[in-house]
C-alpha cells in the first residue's frame, strides 16, 4: 500500500460532505443496479463515498473503487446485468467494507480456471478475479453455470 | 465530458478532467488519432493525473490509443499516473507495455523532445 502522498489529484466523485448519490438501500446494502457500461462509474463512485464514510484513505479508496470497477465490468461483458451492492460492515473494532457482485447470468464453468492469473474469455478485457482478489482482504466466489455468480470482497481499514 | 485536447507546437495535449465513462475514453483515443493528422502533430500527451481508477477497459484503450498513434507517425507518453493507481494496476496484472510514461507533463514535453528529434 503506498502513502498517498499530499499532491494528489482531485478524487472522482463526491468525498466529504457530499450526498450520496441515489441509490436502493436493502438491509443497509447499497444496491447499484448495472445493466451498462455508463452504470460501472456510478458503482465506483459510490464505493468511493461509503469507503470514505469508514474512513479510509485515499490510496485505500482508490484500490476500492477499482476493484468494483472490474467486478461491474465482468457484469457487463459476461452476464447482460447485475447488481453491485456495497455493505459498511464491522466486526469488533475494526470497520470495513464489502462488496457484493451479483448477476444471473452464465455462470463460470470453471472456478479454479478463472482464478489463475491471465485467464479471460473477452479477449484480455474485464475477469481479472486473481487481480481483484489481490486488492482486496477477503475473497469469495460462488457460481453456478448457468444459475449466475455472485463475487463477493471486502476491504478491512488498517 | 469530453476531454478538452490543446494543440502546443507540434504535440496535442489532452488532459482528462474528470472519470472517464467507456464511451468517452473511446471517443478520446478516436478524437485524438484523428486530430494527430490535421494539425501534423508529432506527438501526443494524455494527462491522466485525476484518474484514480485506471481498470482494464481503461488500460487497453491507452494502449490502443498509443499504438494507433504511432501507426500514424507520431508518439505518445502518458502522464500523471498517481501512485495508488500505478499499485492497483499492478495487483490487477495490467500494463502499459511498449507505451511512453512520465511523472508530469513537464516530463512528458522533454521525453516526447527527445523521441521526434530521433526520428528527424
Amino acid at each position: 500500500m503506498p502513502d498517498h502522498p499530499t499532491n494528489t489529484a482531485p478524487l472522482e466523485g463526491p468525498v466529504h460532505g457530499s450526498p450520496r448519490p441515489e441509490t436502493l438501500t436493502e438491509g443497509g446494502e447499497h444496491i447499484i443496479r448495472i445493466e451498462s457500461e455508463a452504470d460501472i462509474v456510478n458503482a465506483r463512485q459510490m464505493g468511493r463515498t461509503l469507503g470514505a464514510e469508514v474512513g479510509f484513505r485515499p490510496g485505500e479508496l482508490a484500490l476500492i473503487a477499482t476493484a468494483i470497477s472490474e467486478l461491474a465490468r465482468n457484469i457487463v461483458l459476461y452476464a447482460g446485468r447485475g447488481e453491485i451492492a456495497l455493505l459498511q460492515i464491522a466486526e469488533g473494532s475494526r470497520r470495513g467494507l464489502m462488496i457484493a457482485a451479483r448477476d444471473q447470468g452464465p455462470g463460470i464453468q470453471d472456478l479454479t480456471q478463472a482464478m489463475r492469473d491471465g485467464f479471460s474469455t473477452s479477449g484480455g478485457l474485464g475477469l481479472g478475479l486473481p487481480g481483484v482478489k489481490r486488492l482486496m482482504d477477503e475473497f469469495g466466489i460462488t457460481s453456478a453455470p448457468g444459475r449466475g455468480t455472485t463475487v463477493t470482497g471486502k476491504k478491512w481499514k488498517r | 465530458m469530453e476531454v478538452p485536447i490543446l494543440k502546443q507546437g507540434p504535440y496535442l495535449i489532452a488532459s482528462v478532467q474528470s472519470a472517464l465513462a467507456d464511451a468517452e475514453m473511446v471517443q478520446l483515443r478516436d478524437a485524438l488519432v484523428d486530430k494527430v493528422g490535421r494539425f501534423r502533430s508529432r506527438g501526443v500527451i494524455v494527462d491522466v493525473t485525476v484518474l484514480d481508477v485506471v481498470d482494464s477497459f481503461a488500460t487497453r484503450t491507452l494502449r490502443d490509443l498509443a499504438h494507433m498513434i504511432r501507426l500514424r507517425g507520431a508518439e505518445t507518453v502518458i502522464v500523471g499516473i498517481q501512485p495508488e493507481v500505478a499499485f492497483a494496476m499492478v495487483q490487477l496484472g495490467l500494463t502499459l507495455e511498449g507505451v511512453g510514461t512520465a511523472l508530469d507533463l513537464e516530463e512528458g514535453l522533454a521525453f516526447l523532445d527527445l523521441k521526434t528529434q530521433q526520428v528527424e
